[in-house]
């Protein structure tokens, strides 16, 4: 066991499956000499040469283009998108190409890549730094969508993507890079050391795509959340003294389904979170499924809280960001529904 | 008083529309054979004019001549034409089987056969083609089976893409054959990424990319060039310049570049441009690119300078947009009878032998479709199951499928 920020156990997923496989392939702009902006990928150049670890054009369209035609191949490329606000470029590989190459040549060709990018805002990162896309994932067919939430499950989740046989869309909360973050920005930074979920393995382990993880045991209302916003929602249950089970989804695309119905059938209530805008947000995708599953065990409506429909501003950051105290007070609302 | 001067836009149009006489006088058309040769090893710099220029082998009296010519036997050349017909009687029958309501949608090949069948010649098994939906002499010049294309083109129960993909959207690994998107151009870049992982695990096998003179506008054809020159990607990157991207000229994706092929030329590609319509041409110029690839001597560009004699697709109507006669005006011919006087003029076929193996051909064309008309057509007969849908989308099938494929009761 070591102690790991998630950066660093983003860069031991990598190390990891490169070690053991050779056919991993790691790239993306300043990805290889320097090692990433975020530094996810320091020493893997220097580690497994420049043939296996490289610095790419700016060109997020060659990136995952290239990336494809290496996975038609038979390699596993694992690359790096900047920021999530730099995929769109990629949109049309992702969608058109990664996602169905397996279904429209019937399994003569496979696509087994990773797409990692920085996600999320709370860094003043203004409209170009701080946007959350993954709704725009989880509609297309064929992409499994994955966001960790703290440095042991990214490790695992990262292992299990790179080693799955699909393409997989890999969103770090970069406001949790360097330790969990519950949206209290006028307070001191906890870093991940001083957290369980920082003690990560160093060797390989997985977690698997697809599972649900109860953070917080409680009886009154179901939260759903996930990667920064799952710290926001236990802040806000504590300072509200609300007994909420708190389900971090980890991933979005298979979704566990289970694990939400479960919940809520016990609990009665939910409220779903998330950063990204909320019209046609992943948020609508978890309440029409909550009532089609649970509508009979339901005694308030699902609510919903996330960012405005706005672009991510820069000055207003805190009050885009859905922050303890709107999740609290729809915490409330839930219960008094 | 503003006296600064008023802009006008300015948007190209082609020479010749409906009702005007067809007019190719500006297509600069070099004698056969006056192209010289470069090594393969050439730099780059050294043959800049290749790209505004036109590589042929073929004269006017169907004698093979310069340096280009020689890279094929008598033999071979007889294979050739062989393949280049068997496309044309092949791309005859599926016309008229979409016709005849047996599948939806169709896309012929005519004038531009010597295209794919020359440059899949070059290649060997193992090399992977990244294609557009008008390669299909890739399949027939490599041995895949006609039977299993029309399979395909009819989405019957033997369809080897099990229903899910517009007809002639073909996929064989096995020949080298990358599936088709029908998205136009992404597949170019995709082609350099293959290549540069058969670099990265020192592999002998190389890409080959294609795109149409239309596509190379999209971002895809940019991506492409900047990875194959900064990687030297063992990559061929072709451009199909048959000068209409559906209804619409050359001149629209071109601008004022000149040629297509001059785009690489800022990439420092080599950049040649052969006659498309000339198999002989075509094979020698895809030979020195394979051959660089194979050498580890990096990318090159070719543009195949070529006709689109048949409409874009069976849903569009070409008389809406260009002169009628505008084809029989193509200053480069047709591939096959250009080709069938080559081998004529060498002794080896005649007119004779020529009409023979036309309706041996058919013959052969005719048996493959009775025997996939057994499997079925888009609307009768054997159908790709309806639980095939939901297979494939993922290698395993997730929960949210299951449930849905239990909802449709298949």
């Amino acid at each position: 066991m070591a102690r790991m920020t998630m950066i660093e156990a983003i860069r031991s997923a990598m190390d990891v499956a490169m070690g053991r496989d050779e056919r991993v392939v790691v790239f993306g702009e300043d990805v290889g000499y320097f090692g990433g902006v975020f530094r996810c990928t320091a020493g893997l150049q220097q580690k497994y040469g420049r043939s296996r670890c490289f610095d790419t054009p700016i060109s997020e369209l060659g990136i995952v283009g290239v990336a494809i035609g290496m996975a038609a191949y038979g390699l596993k490329p694992c690359v790096e998108i900047q920021f999530a606000d730099y995929v769109y470029p990629a949109y049309d590989q992702i969608v058109s190409e990664a996602a169905r190459l397996r279904y429209r040549s019937a399994g003569q060709f496979t696509c087994p890549i990773v797409i990692r990018m920085p996600t999320g805002g709370g860094i003043f990162g203004g409209q170009t730094h701080s946007q959350s896309p993954e709704a725009l994932f989880t509609h297309v067919s064929g992409l499994k969508v994955v966001v960790p939430s703290n440095p042991r499950d990214a490790k695992g989740l990262l292992i299990s993507a790179i080693e799955d046989p699909d393409p997989v869309i890999f969103l770090e909360p970069k406001r949790l890079y360097n330790g969990p973050f519950d949206g209290h920005h006028d307070r001191p930074v906890t870093p991940w050391s001083k957290h369980e979920a920082g003690e990560v393995a160093e060797g390989h382990y997985t977690v698997p795509l697809g599972k649900a993880e109860v953070r917080r045991q409680g009886s009154a209302v179901t939260v759903l959340a996930y990667g920064t916003m799952v710290y926001v929602a236990q802040a806000a249950a504590e300072e509200r003294g609300i007994d909420a089970e708190i389900i971090d989804l980890r991933t979005l695309l298979p979704l566990d389904l289970d694990a939400i119905a479960t919940s809520v059938q016990k609990t009665g209530r939910c409220v779903v979170l998330h950063e990204a805008t909320l019209t046609s947000g992943f948020g609508a995708e978890l309440a029409a499924l909550v009532q089609e599953h649970c509508f009979w065990h339901l005694e308030a409506p699902v609510q919903r809280v996330t960012g405005w429909d706005t672009p991510y501003p820069h000055a207003q950051e805190w009050d885009y960001f859905p922050g303890p105290r709107r999740v609290g007070e729809a915490l409330v609302a839930a219960m008094e529904a | 008083m503003d006296e600064r001067p008023r802009l006008s836009l300015h948007v190209p149009e082609p020479e010749v529309r409906p009702g005007d006489t067809p007019d190719f006088s500006r297509v600069v058309i070099p004698r056969a054979g006056s192209v010289p040769r470069p090594p393969v090893d050439v730099d780059p710099k050294e043959i800049r004019d290749l790209a505004y220029s036109i590589i042929r082998v073929l004269d006017r009296e169907g004698q093979a001549v310069g340096p280009w010519a020689g890279t094929l036997t008598d033999e071979e050349v007889a294979v050739g034409l062989r393949h280049m017909m068997t496309l044309r009687a092949f791309d005859a029958r599926m016309l008229t089987a979409q016709r005849q309501g047996k599948t939806s949608f169709y896309m012929q090949h005519m004038g531009e056969e010597a295209v794919s069948c020359a440059f899949r010649m070059a290649l060997e098994d193992g090399d992977m083609n990244f294609p557009t939906y008008r390669q299909a002499g890739l399949l027939i010049a490599g041995g895949y089976p006609m039977v299993d294309m029309m399979n395909q083109i009819f989405s019957n129960e033997a369809d080897p893409l099990k229903g899910r993909q517009l007809p002639v959207m073909y996929s064989s690994k096995e020949h080298g054959f990358f599936s088709i998107s029908g998205n136009l151009g992404t597949q170019f870049v995709q082609a350099v990424g293959w290549a540069m992982a058969s670099a990265i695990r020192n592999d002998s096998r190389i890409a080959v990319g294609w795109i149409g003179d239309g596509s190379t506008a999209e971002s895809d054809f940019h991506a492409a060039l900047v990875f194959a020159s900064t990687y030297r990607a063992p990559v061929v990157l072709n451009i199909v310049n048959n000068q209409w991207a559906i209804s619409t000229f050359q001149g629209i994706a071109r601008g004022g570049s000149g040629t297509f092929a001059a785009r690489g030329l800022g990439f420092g590609l080599p950049a040649l441009r052969v006659d498309g319509n000339d198999y002989l041409a075509v094979h020698a110029v895809a030979k020195w690119a394979v051959e660089r690839a194979r050498r580890n001597l990096g990318p090159t560009l070719i543009e195949h300078v070529t006709y689109r004699v048949g409409a874009h697709s069976t849903s569009d109507d070409p008389s809406a947009y260009r002169p009628k006669t505008e084809s029989d005006a193509w200053p480069l011919g047709d591939p096959v009878i250009r080709l069938k006087n080559h081998l004529i003029r060498r002794g080896v076929w005649s007119e004779e032998r020529h009409r023979q193996a036309e309706a041996e051909i058919m013959d052969t064309v005719i048996a493959a479709q009775k025997e996939a008309e057994k499997h079925g057509t888009l609307h009768s007969g054997g159908k790709p199951s309806v639980r095939d849908m939901f297979e494939g989308v993922y290698a395993e099938m997730p929960p949210h499928l299951r449930r849905q494929r239990q909802k449709a009761g298949v």
